[in-house]
């Protein structure tokens, strides 16, 4: 079994996000950049799943060079090769042009539910119906059974149990795997694992994003005294009119 | 501008997220058909003239009461061609979503999910959409001739603007090809309110010292008529179930009011409640840094201060 896991390139999620050049571009200095922490469960559960069946893992991300320390992490984490379209990925569609470009020969496309930046969630049912091939997210559970898939999918307030069948394409959450670790052998072995860049397939941007703005900043707290939980309600219902 | 609304059901009744679409649409000053799949209830069905349909859609086919995201993104797809609509109007959700970003694909759309305001069409066709998990906001202009937009919850207020509208069964063929996916069982709370969508919200931290506390916060919810939600640590630690998880990697709500107890405030939980109009944080160590994300404060003991506040809140009433 060939499983593509696709992987985004994102600050962490303790970043403190700002913007510069006028609030079009991110304020880049001082962010550490990770795999995006959804992505890192696909990835997990692929490594689960060479080890338990001899999958083969490719690591895909649509990025400029500045990606590759992420890339190699997930190489050292248990991916046999990679591939880095090498393009910033603008947007949802854009991505998923690119995925659907490069996986056209594997049985398994796995990655995260959502980026951790832009967080429109869509990337996988993009890829799925680009390819003409089942998706479903948010998968909490995926077992493999032949080319017979069993999943376990976040609903809101449950979960659905969902059979389909390779190929497909799934978006992943937790607890479809324990995060993995690179162990020292791993990270030495990733930095000879092949990493192939390729050039983007061009097509018509059709959502342009013109500028960034950060939140109003909040007021300050009021505190209440602990003995007096009546006047918290009273300014529910008076001040903050959310009773 | 015609604007087609999908309406999502839970048992056949219209939910109310996506009769904020409907509000949306309404703010969009064009002419709305709402669409709605398989199973639902006819009271529902008629009252969506009220909230500014001009049309009711019903596909009443049973093979649509699953929903089976493919099969739904294609009759959609048909809608929006039937209807000659510009915009397909949706709210955010597990369903809703994936179906949006196809349609998208299958019309060449433009495709925005996340977005929380009215666009702005001054010049051009811009949106304003929900990045970082709620630490800020992107501007996106969508340039295509047919735009797919789904709403965050809040992105229009609810209005009933009267009217009537006729409901119109909508038949489509169904393509075979499209059930590749089968649902073999559902699990969902019922008769709970959904965390997703609750307007108020209690949620409890590692500062509960355990899931036997947890009737308190239930109790408070309850006198409130609001979801339990929950940390990180809490869920897995087992706890409470996965679904209630709210933060960074687990549900995103934005209800009115979020009260946080227990909950020491780590960036990462914030950045699921930081779209809630008011949040209140209960919690014994006064430097916790969520008070500094809170509207209203308390320092105190857990078991103290939130049965008492059950009491005040049940006493108001």
């Amino acid at each position: 079994m060939k499983i593509l896991v696709c992987i985004s390139h994102v600050p962490d999620t303790t970043s403190k996000i700002a913007f510069t050049d006028n609030n079009t571009k991110l304020e880049t200095s001082g962010v550490q950049y990770i795999i995006g922490p959804y992505d890192d469960y696909a990835l997990a559960r692929a490594v689960e799943l060479k080890e338990s069946s001899g999958a083969s893992i490719t690591v895909l991300n649509v990025g400029l060079a500045e990606t590759e320390p992420t890339i190699r992490k997930a190489l050292a984490i248990g991916a046999d090769e990679a591939i880095r379209v090498n393009a910033f990925p603008t947007d949802s569609l854009f991505v998923a042009t690119q995925i659907a470009e490069q996986a056209k020969n594997y049985d398994l496309i796995l990655m995260g539910r959502e980026s951790i930046d832009f967080n429109s969630g869509v990337v996988h049912a993009m890829v799925g119906e680009i390819l003409g091939i089942p998706s479903v997210s948010p998968v909490m559970k995926l077992d493999i059974d032949g080319t017979k898939v069993t999943m376990t999918k976040e609903i809101e307030g449950g979960k659905e149990q969902v059979e389909s069948n390779l190929p497909l394409v799934a978006g992943c959450q937790e607890p479809i795997a324990e995060w993995k670790i690179p162990n020292m052998r791993g990270i030495m072995s990733a930095r000879t694992k092949p990493l192939k860049i390729v050039e983007p397939k061009g097509i018509e941007a059709i959502s342009i994003n013109k500028k960034f703005e950060l939140p109003a900043p909040k007021s300050a707290v009021k505190m209440i005294s602990a003995d007096n939980v009546v006047e918290l309600v009273t300014r529910l219902k008076t001040e903050a009119k959310v009773l | 501008m015609n604007i087609l609304v999908f309406l999502e059901t839970s048992e056949g009744k219209i939910k109310k997220t996506s009769l904020e679409a409907m509000a949306y649409a309404h703010g969009m000053n064009g002419v709305t058909t709402a669409i709605v799949l398989g199973k639902a209830d006819a009271g529902d069905l008629q009252t969506l003239g009220k909230y500014g349909a001009a049309k009711v859609l019903h596909a009443a086919d049973t093979k649509l009461d699953e929903p089976i995201i493919q099969v739904y993104s294609s009759v959609l797809a048909h809608a929006m061609q039937d209807e000659k609509a510009d915009v397909l109007l949706l709210a955010n959700s597990s369903l809703g979503t994936p179906v949006a970003a196809k349609v998208a694909i299958k019309l060449g759309a433009s495709f925005a999910s996340n977005v929380t305001e009215l666009p702005d069409t001054s010049s051009g066709f811009t949106v304003k959409r929900s990045i970082y998990t709620g630490k800020a906001f992107a501007f996106v202009e969508l340039t295509g001739a047919k735009k797919v937009i789904t709403l965050k919850k809040n992105a229009a207020e609810l209005k009933e603007t009267g009217g009537n509208a006729p409901v119109v069964n909508y038949t489509v063929p169904l393509n075979e090809a499209d059930f590749n996916t089968k649902i073999l069982k559902t699990e969902k709370a019922t008769g709970d309110i959904l965390l997703p969508e609750a307007e108020i919200v209690v949620s409890g931290g590692r500062g509960m010292k355990g899931p036997e506390h947890w009737g308190i916060l239930e109790d408070l919810a309850k006198a409130l008529h609001a979801a339990t939600g929950c940390s990180k640590p809490v869920s897995d630690m087992g706890w409470r179930p996965h679904h209630e998880h709210v933060g960074q990697t687990g549900v995103k709500v934005a209800p009115q009011l979020y009260i946080a107890v227990g909950i020491s405030g780590a960036i990462q939980h914030l950045a699921g409640v930081n779209s809630s109009k008011c949040i209140v944080v209960i919690n014994k160590d006064a430097d916790a840094p969520f008070f500094k994300a809170a509207d209203y404060g308390i320092v105190g003991d857990a078991f103290e201060v939130v049965p008492k506040l059950t009491q005040a809140i049940l006493a108001s009433k």
